[in-house]
């Protein structure tokens, strides 16, 4: 994509403030720099400044991405060729893959990490820590979050859950393996498991601090947002991304806290022979004292976060699609308050829909059939956006640029998935599909791919605001176009197999009459998933190597975009913009109004400018 | 050496797209950048209407080869699983429709629409008409998934009928036992603190509705065309009774007994017939991940005609009389894993 051509343009109708505030930039820097001291550790490391912290969520994220992929791949190898040994795999996990095969001990360890790390450090993290951090007070019109110290903490104890998780990969007794949603008793009896030890009581101490950076982040975004808006950025004139991000945040300030004292009973279930999830035991020989405690209660305490949490993953890559298809379509958004709408009556029904994940748990039919109702309204605001993004689409002047690629493959797999959880959400089919392959299609598509194409297009389309650099366009198109084959690929055979009944969270299937057929295509899949995975690594490479090395940005808006983030010097120091900060005087969606290619937000409104 | 080679390879494989990469962001410069972005423009608008269309033939493909392997080919092995097949075909036929629509105006308008020198983006930024129109359709068709849904929902939860035959399915790692009430059609009372290596269900034999019960392990035997009910439990922790072939699914919880029921249409020998495979099993699949050997945790169900069921039930011993009666003997096929798992521990508890 080549930012020369809007360069002319962009000067003709940049605003003669920020041409001016562009020109005494580097002045700015000299003074700057003299001022204050910033050393390595206050610039790098401990940093307040919001841009830097994005960073940090970003590339933490990454790092997680490899690890969380790369599991992945290890336990589809055991799946896709049940019969082989690997003996390199001996060489790294040594006794977990005694004689290169996987024991079902560490397979399903690997399971429960791979959505471990992805929902929560990766997607939830990884996604909105950076975004939310990156561009709320860019597009707002802030000179940073309301407060930068309670945000640097934010990272800080997600890095600090980051180690924990970490440092329980290498525990004797091996990291937590009751899945990724720790149902007890499963996740309470260390006799039960042996990823149910200390493992489990790592798992639980890092997301207790996890939860804590996710608050800390999540209250400055909803303060920064209602607060600190520029002069003239009205609620209404906010670019989606920055909606998406505010009910994101919502929904985990109301949420993670019900996760973190259903994790808090667990921790004393676990260790100080309490009572709330357990009743009637009877593990490795031993009758259990415990009595009265019901097993159920923790999946309803882990769903009210739990389903809030696959929209803290969707929202922001739903604003972000929004953001760069208007962009790219050089259009306005269809129906903006359509938009807002839809994603405000997401967020209320998200808290409303959690026991969906519980409709063969023995749940009272009638209970099941008010979240029947509820679970399926949310196809409605869905089907809206759905509508909306193809409308703005159409008769569109639409340019192919990686993050606009990545935003189409978002919604095309939004499509796809979403469409599957009008199955699950019906009670009834949910006693044939609940917990088998159908299902890890189903999420797999909507929220863990979709997401990380929303994650993708952002990072592809803010990559030169964040580092002033490009990533290199070619590596850009090879890895989305492997990616979302990719992805298809192996996701959409995965439907048939959970049709056939096939149980998710097996280790093999081969002794399976009713399943064992679908051998070939397991393989298929896990060739698949590895290609997959190495295009990700090209995309991991492109990206550091773009940081330092890439195509230097030399234009201000290369995007022609509306919104305030490009009204910004093309590196921002702290504080955002040098002098004022530009007033805003219309919406975000101005792209061929009155036969203008884009007016940007700081644009006063003309005399004769048409009103819609 | 082999891995060590695939490495190499690998990197390799990287270098080489890495040089095309920088060489073509070169050639890009040397080009005039945007004679190269509208290329890329064309190229990937051209791309996606490719997508599309393999995606679409993929699509019918993916469904030509796996369709037959499903289960609704054959059919429903449950009376009550019809409606859910019904059920199923209905979803299908609404969300197929709608894929196709919206996927093919997807590609297609971002296809059609590729930015060209002669034509601008046209302003539109709103409708109110079409949007109320994209709200109410949805609505629509959704709440007629939701009738049909909760029709079938309420009637598969509904109160099994009288005359149902009722078995006791106890999950723990990780097998399956049954528990047939005998001749008094009532179980006899359990207490999980009673469990012994030998009582491992933790029946109460004081309880005189305990004394015909029969206990096997892994196969469960039922007749084909009366309802069973399940009253299902689990020891340790939770399991799921999974019946892909009956349309079925209950979770099985420590300390709370959750029931199920179904009624078998065909027995297992007309589905050998029915399926062109003679070792056609009924199995019982664990759809709740419950430790290491989760995927292991298998049982067995024999649906037969009543006359053999009624023979095979009489064949069984009541677990009383195997285990206060006649000591020397056990029931037959009652010592699996199960037992034997339980068999060095609880020495306080005889």
């Amino acid at each position: 994509m080549g930012p020369d051509s809007y360069r002319e343009e962009k000067k003709k109708e940049m605003s003669v403030a920020t041409l001016q505030h562009a020109d005494v930039h580097g002045a700015h820097d000299a003074h700057h720099e003299h001022h204050h001291h910033e050393t390595f550790i206050t610039k790098y490391v401990f940093s307040q400044d919001h841009k830097m912290i994005a960073r940090q969520f970003l590339i933490t994220g990454i790092i997680w991405a490899i690890i969380g992929g790369l599991f992945s791949v290890i336990f589809r190898l055991q799946l896709g060729y049940p019969e082989s040994t690997f003996p390199w795999l001996e060489d790294i996990l040594g006794h977990w893959a005694a004689g290169g095969k996987l024991k079902p001990e560490f397979y399903y360890a690997l399971v429960t990490m791979h959505g471990t790390i992805l929902v929560f450090f990766v997607l939830t993290a990884g996604l909105s820590g950076t975004f939310a951090n990156f561009l709320i007070p860019l597009q707002i019109g802030a000179r940073d979050m309301a407060s930068p110290f309670l945000n640097m903490l934010s990272y800080w104890f997600f890095f600090l859950a980051s180690i924990i998780m970490f440092s329980s990969l290498f525990v004797q007794t091996g990291p937590a393996s009751g899945g990724w949603t720790i149902y007890p008793p499963l996740s309470a009896l260390g006799d039960a498991s042996s990823g149910a030890k200390i493992g489990m009581d790592l798992w639980l101490v890092s997301m207790a601090m996890f939860i804590v950076s996710s608050l800390l982040g999540g209250l400055n975004y909803i303060a920064t947002i209602l607060n600190m808006r520029t002069k003239g950025m009205s609620m209404t004139r906010l670019p989606l991304t920055i909606w998406a991000l505010f009910f994101t945040a919502v929904l985990g300030v109301l949420s993670f806290p019900v996760l973190l004292s259903g994790a808090i009973l667990l921790l004393f279930d676990r260790n100080l022979g309490t009572s709330f999830y357990l009743s009637d035991i009877v593990v490795a020989g031993k009758i259990l004292p415990n009595e009265g405690g019901s097993a159920i209660l923790f999946q309803h305490l882990f769903w009210f976060l739990g389903h809030p949490e696959v929209y803290i993953i969707l929202l922001p890559a739903m604003g972000m699609s929004s953001e760069i298809i208007s962009v790219n379509s050089r259009k306005p958004i269809f129906g903006y308050m359509a938009m807002v709408g839809s994603l405000f009556a997401i967020a209320i029904l998200a808290f409303l829909v959690w026991a969906h994940h519980m409709f063969v748990t023995g749940l009272n039919p009638f209970l099941g059939s008010v979240f029947v109702l509820l679970t399926l309204l949310i196809a409605v605001p869905s089907a809206i956006k759905v509508f909306n993004w193809l409308t703005t689409l159409w008769k569109g002047s639409i340019r192919f640029t990686p993050g606009m690629l990545f935003a189409i493959g978002f919604v095309s797999l939004f499509i796809s998935g979403g469409l599957t959880g009008i199955f699950l959400g019906n009670s009834a089919l949910d006693l044939h599909l609940h917990d088998t392959y159908f299902v890890v299609a189903h999420f797999h598509i909507v929220m863990g791919v979709a997401s990380f194409f929303g994650m993708f297009a952002g990072v592809y389309h803010w990559f030169p605001k964040m580092f002033g650099r490009y990533l290199n366009n070619t590596l850009a198109y090879i890895h989305f176009w492997v990616t979302i084959v990719g992805a298809y690929l192996i996701f959409w055979p995965m439907h048939y197999e959970g049709l056939a009944g096939m149980p998710r969270r097996y280790y093999d299937y081969s002794n399976w009459e009713s399943f064992k057929m679908f051998g070939g295509l397991n393989e298929f899949i896990s060739f698949v998933a590895m290609i997959v995975f190495a295009a990700q690594l090209l995309f991991v490479f492109n990206f550091f190597y773009s940081i330092f090395k890439g195509r230097k940005v030399t234009t201000l808006n290369p995007w022609g975009s509306n919104t305030l983030e490009w009204t910004t010097p093309i590196r921002p120091g702290h504080g955002n913009w040098v002098g004022e900060i530009p007033e805003v005087h219309r919406g975000a969606y101005d792209y061929g109004k009155d036969g203008k290619e884009f007016i940007p937000q700081n644009t006063p409104v003309g005399e004769n400018e048409s009103h819609h | 050496m082999k891995e060590f080679l695939m490495v190499v390879l690998g990197i390799l494989i990287f270098v080489v797209i890495f040089q095309i990469a920088k060489a073509s962001e070169y050639v890009s410069v040397l080009k005039g950048e945007e004679k190269t972005r509208k290329q890329n423009n064309r190229i990937n608008a051209f791309l996606l209407m490719g997508l599309l269309v393999f995606g679409l033939i993929g699509v019918w493909y993916c469904n030509e080869l796996y369709y037959g392997k499903t289960l609704f080919p054959q059919g429903s092995a449950s009376v009550e699983g019809e409606n859910l097949d019904l059920m199923f075909m209905i979803t299908t036929a609404v969300t197929g429709v709608v894929f196709v629509l919206t996927q093919i105006l997807l590609f297609w308008f971002a296809y059609k629409y590729q930015e060209s020198d002669d034509r601008k983006a046209f302003y539109f930024p709103h409708n109110n008409k079409l949007e109320l129109l994209w709200t109410t359709v949805p609505a629509i068709f959704l709440t007629v998934l939701v009738v049909f849904g909760l029709k079938f929902w309420f009637k598969i939860t509904s109160d099994a009928p009288k005359n149902a035959i009722v078995v006791e399915v106890t999950g723990h790692q990780f097998a399956w036992e049954f528990r047939y009430p005998g001749a008094d059609a009532v179980l006899g009372k359990k207490n999980y603190k009673l469990t012994t290596s030998k009582n491992n269900l933790g029946v109460d034999f004081e309880d005189p509705a305990s004394k015909d019960d029969i206990h096997v392990n892994t196969t469960m035997h039922i007749p084909v065309g009366v309802p069973v009910k399940m009253v299902i439990g689990s020891q340790d922790v939770i399991h799921d009774v999974g019946l892909p072939h009956f349309r079925i699914k209950m979770d099985a919880v420590p300390g709370i007994p959750t029931t199920q029921w179904f009624t078998p249409k065909y027995t297992t020998a007309e589905m050998k017939q029915k399926t062109n495979n003679p070792n056609f099993t009924y199995e019982i699949a664990c759809d709740q991940l419950c430790g290491a050997n989760h995927f292991a945790m298998r049982g067995v169900i024999i649906v037969e005609t009543m006359e053999e069921y009624k023979k095979w039930l009489a064949e069984q011993t009541p677990e009383y009389v195997s285990l206060f009666e006649k000591k020397e003997a056990k029931p037959a096929g009652a010592d699996s894993i199960a037992t034997k798992q339980t068999a060095q521990v609880l020495p306080g508890n005889k």
